[in-house]
């Protein structure tokens, strides 16, 4: 346990100073930012409209550091050091999930505070967003970490993570988008079922694609 | 940096084949190892040192036969495995956590490695040959009783390699095994030489 602690906080402080982390904040936060732009000034359409957009730049910012996930570390031997010492993959894949999700989570849960305050998201919307968010959180990390072990090291493996990425996260985008509407019960529980199953099954599809990806 | 283990480490390998992209790489290898032994596995560029040492670590699986390993392991190859933005004490560390082992154990390896004038920094402004210095020093660390080293002395100077010969007689001394897959000799005695012709097989 001491271990697993040990792995995650490394991984926390590989996001928190390799970059990984303000990236994707900055994207969320940019495209908050930029809509209102595009939408004009009509507070209604944007109240409407801006809590999928978040939905959207929340998904697509979890691309951003696919490249860094694992890569580095099959590059520098981390991974067969973990490995000699009887780490399984699919532990490791687990690791930096955990490691993911910690990361990531409170910066952007901040960030849509400011984001939703950015398109004129009512208050009451706000934390339906910042609890839907929270909820799919662990899917998003699972699936990132998932589609970087399945690309890491491959050429193009940012473009080809965002077509793998989109697809698979569509279920979360939906119900994601429903927790918005005027009866969000039915959406949420629907979104933590699915949140629940891609986070639980995503260690094992990345641990067997770090298993693959060793030569 | 002796072993930590109650038990005396050996390893075994019995008719071993490897197959790696459609080419039998390693073919019918066999070799048992006791406590207080150093390897050396030669032969040619491409004969399949590493991949040996890959398949007894447990990184590769053998197409055939059995590899018994008793005892920790611990590989040093051409991966630093050491994070670049922590000084080399602070990389260094976080295995020796992750082997269980103490601060003591880490610091005897800086001053093994000769590395404690460079243990306050970071692991990305080292040079190769420090580099090298540090993955051993990391295996050192490890308190592991069985050390796999691929190509040990690549990037050492003589200084260095001397380090090196001595922590290898001080483990073997102390009942762990060494296997070292390397094409310059040790110039230290050596209990069994492994070479590999070009197929991956015993001469």
């Amino acid at each position: 346990m001491k271990s697993f602690l040990l792995l995650v906080l490394r991984e926390i402080r590989l996001a928190w100073t390799g970059g990984g982390l303000w990236l994707p904040v900055i994207f969320y936060l940019a495209v908050a930012t930029l809509y209102p732009f595009v939408t004009g000034p009509d507070k209604m359409l944007l109240a409407r409209t801006g809590g999928g957009i978040l939905w959207i730049a929340a998904l697509l910012s979890t691309l951003l550091p696919i490249e860094r996930l694992i890569l580095p570390d099959r590059q520098a031997g981390v991974l067969d050091q973990l490995a000699i010492r009887g780490w399984s993959d699919e532990l490791v894949a687990a690791v930096k999930i955990a490691g993911q999700l910690v990361a990531f989570a409170v910066p952007l849960l901040l960030a849509s505070i400011i984001a939703s305050a950015l398109i004129g998201l009512p208050e009451a919307k706000l934390m339906t967003l910042l609890l839907g968010l929270a909820v799919a959180l662990p899917a998003l990390a699972g699936l990132s970490v998932t589609i970087s072990a399945l690309t890491a090291g491959l050429n193009g493996a940012s473009a080809l993570g965002g077509l793998l990425l989109i697809p698979l996260a569509i279920p979360i985008l939906i119900f994601g988008a429903g927790t918005l509407s005027d009866d969000p019960g039915n959406a949420m529980q629907l979104l933590a079922a699915t949140s629940l199953a891609i986070a639980a099954l995503s260690p094992f599809a990345a641990g067997a694609a770090l298993r693959a990806g060793r030569v | 940096m002796t072993s930590r283990q109650a038990y005396a480490p050996s390893l075994h390998l019995e008719n071993v084949a490897v197959i790696r992209g459609n080419r039998m790489v390693l073919s019918n290898l066999n070799l048992s190892v006791k406590a207080g032994e150093l390897v050396w596995v030669r032969g040619a560029n491409g004969c399949g040192k590493s991949t040996l040492l890959r398949v007894i670590a447990g990184l590769l699986d053998a197409y055939s036969g059995k590899v018994l390993a008793e005892g920790k392991l611990a590989l040093a190859d051409e991966n630093l495995a050491l994070d670049p933005n922590l000084t080399v004490a602070a990389a260094l560390q976080f295995w020796a956590h992750m082997d269980g082992a103490s601060p003591s154990d880490r610091d005897a390896a800086l001053v093994a490695m000769d590395l404690l004038a460079l243990s306050e920094v970071p692991v990305r402004y080292l040079s190769t040959g420090q580099r090298k210095r540090a993955s051993i020093a990391r295996v050192l660390a490890s308190g592991c009783a069985i050390w796999l080293l691929d190509e040990p002395y690549n990037g050492l100077d003589s200084a260095s390699c001397a380090h090196l010969d001595k922590a290898i007689l001080s483990h073997i001394a102390s009942g762990g095994i060494v296997m070292l897959a390397a094409h310059q000799s040790p110039s230290i005695n050596i209990s069994e030489s492994l070479v590999l012709d070009a197929k991956g097989r015993s001469l």
